[in-house]
């Protein structure tokens, strides 16, 4: 099993969830979150004085997966939540070690 | 059939007193949700509390002994529930149909005493986010008991400045309290704020000005209406009469140039904000508004409106300059009262002689200083003793964690995860 972390743009979050829907992954959580990678932060003034905008809003998805979706997986996020501009995001792939559903106590993929 | 139409101005005067009071009353709310809007989360629950309390405090004290020192009058307002209707229709008589107003004493108080909630209100705004919650409410026990009152009584109240000058004698006049409400408001919350010292982290070692935003603009934008709206019972109520064609003509011009002030002060604010800053500040915005409010508090029947919108407009520019100018002297004021209440209610009433003949600039100048050196002085001692016996800042930890915490043992934001 994997565990699969996208970081991408808010306003993608439902393209992506779509995206996921259609190839059958069935659950998804989701995390707001702040960011930056080579998206350089920007000054703004508030009342004439100058703060630096470092972190972005940005979207976190985990989706745990099957190995054997794992590029469909990917690719369905990477093309969902693209839009050809910087801060489109990352997605970082981390192995599964155990999912437990916690209602039905079933293990490993028939958790997921 | 004479009698009658007495009596029916009688009550209309009175009732127009009441729903102009209550109009005032609502501007605590204006405050309130404009100050909770420009605080950080962390201390919001403790501005919130300050602003119920000082509203709840300033009518306690005004009852007890500050409406006796500016007016006359038995203290606990002693004799207040007397209706003499015989008094009333002789002096109704006396003054004539368009004479001076004759209305129930309990109206009188009832729109004074809002009046001095908001000049304590302007203080709560500049010591935002650092000052202790109990040092605040003690002063405000002075403020609205007896620093307020008294200046009152030489400006409204008529009496003779420590038995040396008197104000109206030399020209002095302030319609609805540009100076008597705002600037005395702004000398309170500028002593205080001088004691008080600079949020930590606002000011770097080099003169660099750092952002504090406030953590909610809808509630800074709707108490920033609240406050417009409020404010037509302000300088309405001021006209002081309702129950002729003349004095209702005089309402509606007030209304009017009430509400075109604000106008040109919000819209110059913007136009200012863009060209220094290149994007519209909201903050700006709402400081321009209330700019526009306060520089025609002291004169809003005379000009036309017109003159009113530009007067409005020169509060709006004015304020926002000022504004920059309190953080490069690193006087710190998360709200801008200071220049909102202070320097634009200087403004408001260097523009009174304008319009009106009958007031003198030196007049103006002479009751503007008298009012703000009492004030500020006064406050000053107060503040300095509070500073000495329990300390007026929170402690550095304190600060950091929030005042919520510190103050108050709640959030205001409990469900939101701190970021």
């Amino acid at each position: 099993m994997k565990l699969v972390t996208a970081v991408i743009k808010p306003f993608k979050l439902d393209d992506v969830r779509e995206a996921l829907s259609e190839i059958g992954v069935q659950g998804i959580t989701v995390t707001e979150v702040k960011g930056f990678g080579r998206q350089k932060g920007h000054t703004e003034l508030y009342r004439g004085a100058e703060y630096v905008v470092d972190f972005l809003p940005k979207v976190k998805i985990e989706v745990a997966i099957a190995e054997s979706s794992l590029d469909q997986v990917i690719e369905a996020i990477a093309k969902a939540a693209n839009t050809g501009k910087i801060g489109d995001g990352k997605i970082f792939v981390t192995s599964l070690e155990q999912a437990i559903r916690i209602r039905t106590g079933e293990t490993g993929e028939d958790a997921i | 059939m004479e009698n009658q139409i007495f009596e029916l101005q009688y009550a209309m005067d009175t009732f127009y007193f009441l729903v102009c009071g209550a109009l005032v009353m609502w501007m605590a709310a204006g405050f309130a949700m404009l100050e909770a809007g420009l605080v950080r989360a962390k201390n919001t629950t403790e501005i919130l509390t300050k602003n119920v309390a000082l509203f709840a405090i300033s009518c306690i004290m005004y009852l007890v002994c500050g409406y006796a020192i500016m007016y006359g009058g038995g203290i606990f307002l002693d004799g207040i529930e007397a209706f003499d209707l015989a008094g009333v229709l002789s002096a109704s008589t006396e003054n004539g149909f368009d004479g001076d107003s004759v209305y129930s004493g309990a109206s009188d108080f009832f729109f004074q005493v809002v009046f001095v909630a908001t000049a304590m209100s302007i203080v709560s705004g500049a010591v935002a986010e650092r000052m202790k919650l109990w040092a605040f409410l003690v002063f405000a026990v002075f403020m609205t008991g007896v620093i307020y009152p008294l200046e009152g009584s030489w400006t409204w109240g008529g009496a003779d400045v420590f038995g040396m000058y008197n104000l109206g004698d030399l020209g002095f006049s302030d319609f609805a309290g540009s100076g008597i409400v705002h600037m005395a408001g702004a000398a309170a919350a500028l002593a205080g704020v001088l004691l008080l010292g600079a949020r930590k982290g606002k000011y770097g070692p080099n003169g660099e000005v750092h952002a504090i935003p406030g953590a909610n603009l809808p509630l800074a934008t709707l108490g920033t209406f609240i406050l417009w709206m409020g404010w037509f019972g302000f300088n309405g109520g001021s006209v002081l009469k309702l129950g002729d064609a003349a004095s209702a003509h005089s309402v509606a011009m007030v209304f009017l140039n009430t509400n075109a002030a604000a106008a040109g002060g919000a819209v110059a604010a913007l136009i200012v904000g863009r060209i220094l800053f290149g994007k519209a500040d909201l903050t700006m915005l709402l400081n321009g508004a209330l700019a526009g409010l306060v520089a025609i508090t002291a004169e809003p029947s005379t000009p036309t409106p017109l003159l009113a919108t530009l007067f409005g407009a020169a509060g709006g520019v004015l304020v926002v300059f000022s504004i920059l100018t309190l953080d490069k002297l690193k006087i710190d004021d998360p709200v801008g009262a200071i220049s909102v209440h202070g320097v634009v209610g200087l403004l408001g009433l260097l523009l009174v002689p304008v319009t009106n003949a009958d007031v003198s600039f030196s007049g103006q100048i002479i009751g503007a200083a008298t009012i703000f050196i009492w004030v500020f002085v006064a406050s000053l001692i107060v503040w300095g003793i509070l500073k000495a016996v329990m300390g007026i800042r929170v402690a550095e930890e304190d600060e950091y964690e929030g005042m919520d915490m510190a103050d108050c043992g709640m959030e205001a934001y409990p469900e939101f995860v701190k970021g």
